[in-house]
């Protein structure tokens, strides 16, 4: 049986293909209570109840959501070019899905082990662009156009800056491997050896350019109920507009373990005493998830031009200089060797 | 199971340059090319170039690729007048395509490579280290100062596009975020009485 899985190519497929169904059957049920976390929280800054009626707490809301969008009718505009139309909320879910495939939950927990997991991230996330592109432009109608238009200068300029935080934290840990980076942060002072201190105006910069990447407030501006009607989104109705959804909540979570990943240790346990776990890549990841929701909550959303200018004219020469810093740091292992791991700890 | 990969590569990368060309909807072209360049990355994922392969979807695939797109889909494009073009040059175009089919074959048909020249071809996968590394210290240690000066031109050549296109027209309102961010209540708004009957 085993000889079976590991050496004969049906049982390999197979063995794959069972890994994959056990990463994404966990990630998509999270997301499902996840957008209800989101909804509570924003409702809870406001003072409202947010979803309270559907199960205990209206916990099974997303649930009854997604039967209610599954069943409803799928509306396309005449003019639409309908293979592209049908094809943009696929693209959308699946590069959202496919990033996942090098994310480690613990310790050599991953699906595909590769050296530079961390390119290939980023390229798969420099691709979802392509799903607003297409959605925008196949609806043939005016207001979708505009709003992918807005949507993916904003996604490509952030992903400049976002580039250059990773290299600085691939400078730092000499690997372009989750595993690697995660086990470089290992150390004796447990929380204070991640990257969150040495690369501290990184994990800032990262963050917001994660909500601009991801079009979430205060930057969703394809969306800006006051001026456009919903962005690329408009003419979608039914799965294809839940698809497009779910690949959207999906790169969020994806940026939450980048996140923790590249500055919180991924799996490390932030006090030496406690063993180290896939809980606390779960217990990171939910609450830069919480972040995101408190900023979407307390923030007023960016103007267009504030948000341009902010992109090329602060961050992008800010995180250049930064890896300039790391370089040297690394090199000529300024302040006790924190900037270069790689000769440190792991 | 590579070969099988290879293949499928392989084909997808022909067929997407093929309707490439076919397309009549010039945004379907891009999006068949964006097909043949994420083929070709995979070719070189099989060929063990990681790195190559991933450089390739950033750059190609996630930036130029997309200002081609944006470009397309800009565009006004007359159709019917695409093709009348087309019609009257294609038999010049199938002469100038049947002249490089000649010469691929001609060239091709005869060509030997040399046992020693076989030897000396480089590694597709270095034995001793990953080819990031290897890639690193061909780029910033060997070849150091060639690369820098690359990098150098392509910096020129942006500075002089930006230089082109970049107007200051007067009648443009611009945004001044200093000014923005200057701005108190005080500055902001002026109460004033207003007598009932006068205007201010």
């Amino acid at each position: 049986m085993a000889d079976f899985f590991m050496n004969h190519p049906l049982g390999i497929a197979l063995l794959i293909i069972g890994q994959i169904f056990l990463l994404v059957i966990p990630l998509l049920v999270a997301l499902a209570f996840l957008m209800y976390a989101d909804r509570k929280i924003w409702a809870a800054v406001q003072m409202r109840r947010g979803p309270n009626v559907v199960g205990v707490f209206g916990l099974l809301q997303s649930f009854a959501d997604f039967g209610k969008y599954i069943v409803k009718e799928v509306v396309v505009p005449a003019g639409a070019d309908k293979s592209v139309f049908f094809m943009a909320p696929m693209v959308s879910l699946v590069m959202a899905l496919i990033a996942w495939a090098v994310i480690p939950f613990n310790d050599g927990w991953v699906l595909s082990n590769i050296n530079v997991a961390i390119l290939y991230v980023f390229a798969v996330s420099s691709l979802e662009v392509y799903g607003v592109i297409m959605g925008g432009w196949a609806s043939n109608s005016k207001y979708p156009f505009l709003g992918s238009l807005r949507s993916a200068a904003q996604m490509i300029s952030y992903e400049v800056s976002i580039g250059l935080i990773i290299i600085g934290v691939i400078i730092s840990s000499g690997s372009m491997n989750f595993g690697d980076i995660v086990r470089s942060q290992d150390g004796d002072w447990g929380v204070f050896n991640w990257y969150w201190l040495p690369h501290f105006p990184m994990l800032f910069l990262f963050l917001i350019s994660a909500l601009a990447e991801t079009n979430r407030p205060p930057f969703d501006l394809p969306e800006a109920e006051s001026e456009l009607v919903a962005g690329y989104q408009v003419e979608y109705s039914s799965t294809p507009f839940l698809l497009f959804m779910i690949g959207e909540l999906v790169a969020v979570v994806l940026m939450c373990a980048l996140i923790s990943l590249m500055f919180f240790g991924g799996w490390l346990s932030p006090v030496p005493f406690l063993p180290d776990g896939i809980v606390w890549m779960i217990l990171k990841m939910g609450f830069v998830f919480f972040i995101f929701s408190m900023v979407k909550a307390i923030t007023p959303r960016y103007r267009y031009d504030q948000l341009m200018r902010l992109g090329w004219k602060v961050f992008l020469p800010f995180s250049l200089v930064w890896v300039v810093f790391v370089a040297f740091a690394a090199k000529f292992e300024w302040f006790w060797g924190v900037y270069a791991r790689w000769t440190v700890g792991g | 199971m590579s070969v099988f990969a290879f293949y499928l590569f392989a084909i997808s990368v022909i067929a997407g340059g093929l309707f490439t060309v076919i397309s009549r909807n010039p945004v379907h072209s891009v999006l068949w090319l964006i097909l043949s360049f994420l083929s070709a990355a995979g070719l070189f994922v099989l060929l063990g170039a990681e790195f190559v392969a991933m450089l390739l979807v950033i750059v190609y695939v996630g930036a130029v690729a997309v200002l081609f797109l944006f470009v397309v889909m800009m565009l006004d494009i007359d159709f019917a007048e695409l093709k009348a073009e087309m019609a009257r040059y294609m038999p010049l175009a199938l002469l100038i395509g049947l002249v490089i089919l000649m010469q691929f074959v001609m060239a091709f048909g005869a060509w030997e490579a040399n046992a020693a020249a076989e030897g000396l071809r480089a590694q597709a996968i270095p034995v001793d280290r990953h080819n990031t590394e290897a890639l690193g210290l061909i780029l910033y240690d060997q070849y150091f100062l060639l690369f820098q000066l690359a990098g150098l031109i392509l910096l020129v050549a942006m500075i002089g596009a930006i230089v082109l296109t970049l107007r200051h027209r007067k009648d443009v309102k611009r945004q001044d975020v200093v000014a923005q961010m200057m701005r108190d209540p005080a500055k902001a708004m002026e109460l004033k009485d207003v007598k009932s009957g006068q205007g201010l």
